[in-house]
């Protein structure tokens, strides 16, 4: 079976150490979510496995080929990425940016194909982006701006694909229809997927398995259930928090504590709050 | 696979409905080809000797191979087609082409709109070595004035990415930087050397605009290599540019190897503006305003909008110099006036009909 499988990689920028010693394993059809505060390396991680930062130590291993023998063109065929806020030209159409997720399969002399407009035009399906094709990308709202970079990430026809927090600055049926693609593209086209998140209860829903990074290194690593906790929360977030199960699935569901509360925060009792 | 659709019937028939417009922009590139073509015979006829357009015709035939025309023209229309108008034509061709394919390249590779052949030291450094060029004994200066243009220009870009490299990589805003602080530098000498240039200032002043008026064949074959070779190398590189437009990160990531792009195109872009300078100066506005027409009429793919802004930017400099050697004539207008006093409100036009993104 294909796998992603990283090997004490450390890395960082000059110096400055981000990541040390961590080892993973990612498999097709099992979406493996990153979290952690900000700072502890969560990007910088998705970076590294691309090689836009090298790695000082470590190996990673795609099917077991070493991914520092693979030529960066060979590589942009294997896996891509939807990086965070990517920006776009925004004279270009929606389907010329998808286009260019053909890259990696062109040679310098070569012109896009037929089959290459054929693999945008189902990407651009799968993401529902293709009404859009005809659009400047100048014109498109930011959440059709994720879907047409994840419909551009699978026109690399890639094995492997990272997100770099797909959700962030979206709104909240925004981030649940990218996250609801992420999940079946996981599913249905066997990718190996692996994302970081900022939202511990999105984390929780939709990854099969999580790594929470702290201070550079792997704080915990399981299902949604065992690495959410209130305990582990306040170790690396530093954050009262408590969770609960939640109400229809019983995945862990995070809730902020604070310690001071707004002066109309209402009782048990108030019946405008559903409980289950 | 839901993603494999290559042998689906329905997606194959329906090749013309991708939105790419890939049909109607090789049309307007064929159509600008053309008239660049027409461009070149009209003006040719135009000038203080009006030639017609059937004496022209006559003239440019017997110069064929395998047609014999019988000469109804003196010796000196000849002349003054082919060694006065043909070459003074050719070289704005060339000149045209290569700053606006240069200046496309520069904004492209800068994600700048503002950027222009110019912005890294091009036209300080050539400004610098031709003022150096007109004080040397007078003599010498037909050859003096474009080779230490040319090295001027190569040196300051050289200097400016020295500068700018950290590493193995060239940050972009670091490049634009040194660009400008290099420039104020040697446009501060340039402006010395002019003060103290006595007599001479008239030919420093009438370069530094732009002129063809002293425009012969030998010109026309230094310059060509290089802006054939340059336009050539550039256009090769036209899709890895528009990833590029992505940012450098996304570029990299979809397999582009960024930093050698950036080199290849830095050189053949600067190579082709400085030959294009060395002889005629600084001619102004063809490397900014070309682009950014053609972008808002046939939009921002490079495989499009290079071999565009080759005949866009050859004819309207051709146009321009007709202007400059004929609206005061015998008097001539320095072209670089010409092309910002005709560019400019074109371009105001335009900007005012596109209400939209213009980069």
């Amino acid at each position: 079976m294909l796998t992603l499988r990283l090997e004490n990689i450390s890395l960082g920028y000059g110096k400055r150490t981000v990541l040390r010693d961590i080892n993973l394993e990612a498999r097709p059809g099992e979406l493996l979510g990153i979290i952690g505060p900000n700072g502890s390396g969560k990007s910088t991680l998705i970076r590294g496995i691309t090689r836009l930062i090298s790695l000082s130590s470590g190996q990673i291993f795609l099917n077991g080929q070493n991914m520092a023998a693979i030529s960066r063109a060979k590589m942009a065929a294997l896996v891509a990425v939807v990086p965070q806020n990517a920006a776009l030209p925004e004279m270009f159409t929606a389907f010329e940016v998808v286009l260019m997720g053909r890259t990696p399969h062109l040679g310098l002399f070569q012109r896009e194909g037929q089959k290459d407009l054929d693999i945008v035009k189902g990407a651009m399906e799968v993401t529902r982006t293709y009404a859009l094709a005809g659009r400047r990308v100048g014109e498109l709202s930011g959440g059709e701006r994720q879907r047409l970079v994840m419909a551009r990430a699978l026109a690399q026809e890639p094995k492997v694909m990272l997100l770099d927090e797909p959700t962030a600055h979206l709104d909240i049926n925004y981030q649940i229809e990218t996250m609801d693609l992420v999940r079946r593209l996981c599913l249905e086209q066997r990718l190996i997927i692996i994302t970081t998140l900022h939202d511990l209860n999105l984390a929780a829903q939709y990854c099969d398995r999580l790594v929470m990074l702290s201070k550079g290194g792997i704080h915990c690593h399981g299902t949604p259930r065992q690495v959410i906790n209130a305990r582990a929360i306040k170790e690396v977030y530093g954050a009262e928090v408590c969770v609960l199960p939640h109400p229809v699935n019983d995945l862990p569901a995070t809730f902020v504590a604070p310690s001071i509360t707004g002066s109309l925060s209402p009782g048990r009792d108030d019946p405008t709050i559903w409980r289950p | 696979m839901e993603l494999r659709l290559s042998k689906d019937a329905t997606a194959t028939k329906a090749a013309a409905s991708y939105p790419l417009r890939w049909r109607s922009r090789s049309y307007a590139i064929l159509g600008l080809a053309l008239f660049f073509g027409v461009t070149v015979l009209v003006t040719s006829a135009i000038g203080s000797t009006h030639i017609p357009l059937d004496t022209l015709a006559g003239v440019f035939l017997s110069k064929l191979p395998f047609i014999h025309v019988e000469p109804a023209w003196t010796a000196s229309v000849e002349t003054i087609v082919f060694n006065i108008r043909l070459p003074r034509l050719l070289l704005a061709g060339l000149v045209g082409a290569a700053l606006a394919v240069a200046g496309t390249t520069y904004q492209g590779l800068f994600r700048n709109p503002l950027a222009d052949p110019y912005l890294i030291g091009v036209a300080q450094g050539a400004a610098l070595g031709a003022v150096i060029g007109f004080l040397l004994p007078a003599s010498w200066q037909s050859a003096s004035v474009p080779l230490l243009a040319f090295a001027g220009a190569l040196l300051a870009v050289a200097a400016v990415y020295l500068v700018a490299r950290v590493g193995k990589t060239l940050p972009i805003t670091v490049l634009i930087l040194a660009g400008v602080a290099l420039g104020a530098f040697l446009a501060a000498v340039t402006s010395y050397l002019m003060v103290a240039s006595g007599d001479r200032l008239h030919g420093i002043i009438s370069w530094l605009l732009g002129t063809f008026s002293l425009t012969n064949w030998w010109q026309v074959s230094v310059v060509t290599p290089y802006v054939i070779l340059g336009i050539a190398i550039i256009w090769i590189y036209a899709r890895p540019l528009n990833v590029m437009q992505l940012d450098e990160e996304q570029a990299q990531q979809l397999g582009v190897n960024v930093e050698r792009v950036k080199l290849v195109l830095l050189v053949a872009a600067t190579l082709m503006t400085a030959a294009a300078v060395c002889f005629c100066g600084i001619i102004g506005f063809v490397g900014i305003i070309i682009p950014h027409a053609l972008r808002l009429i046939w939009g921002p793919d490079h495989r499009f909008l290079l071999p565009l802004a080759t005949f866009g930017g050859a004819s309207f400099l051709i146009l321009a110099d007709t202007a400059a050697r004929t609206v005061l004539a015998p008097a001539e207008i320095p072209v670089g006036v010409i092309t910002a006093f005709l560019g400019a409100p074109f371009f105001l036009y335009l900007l005012r009909q596109k209400k939209r993104a213009i980069f």
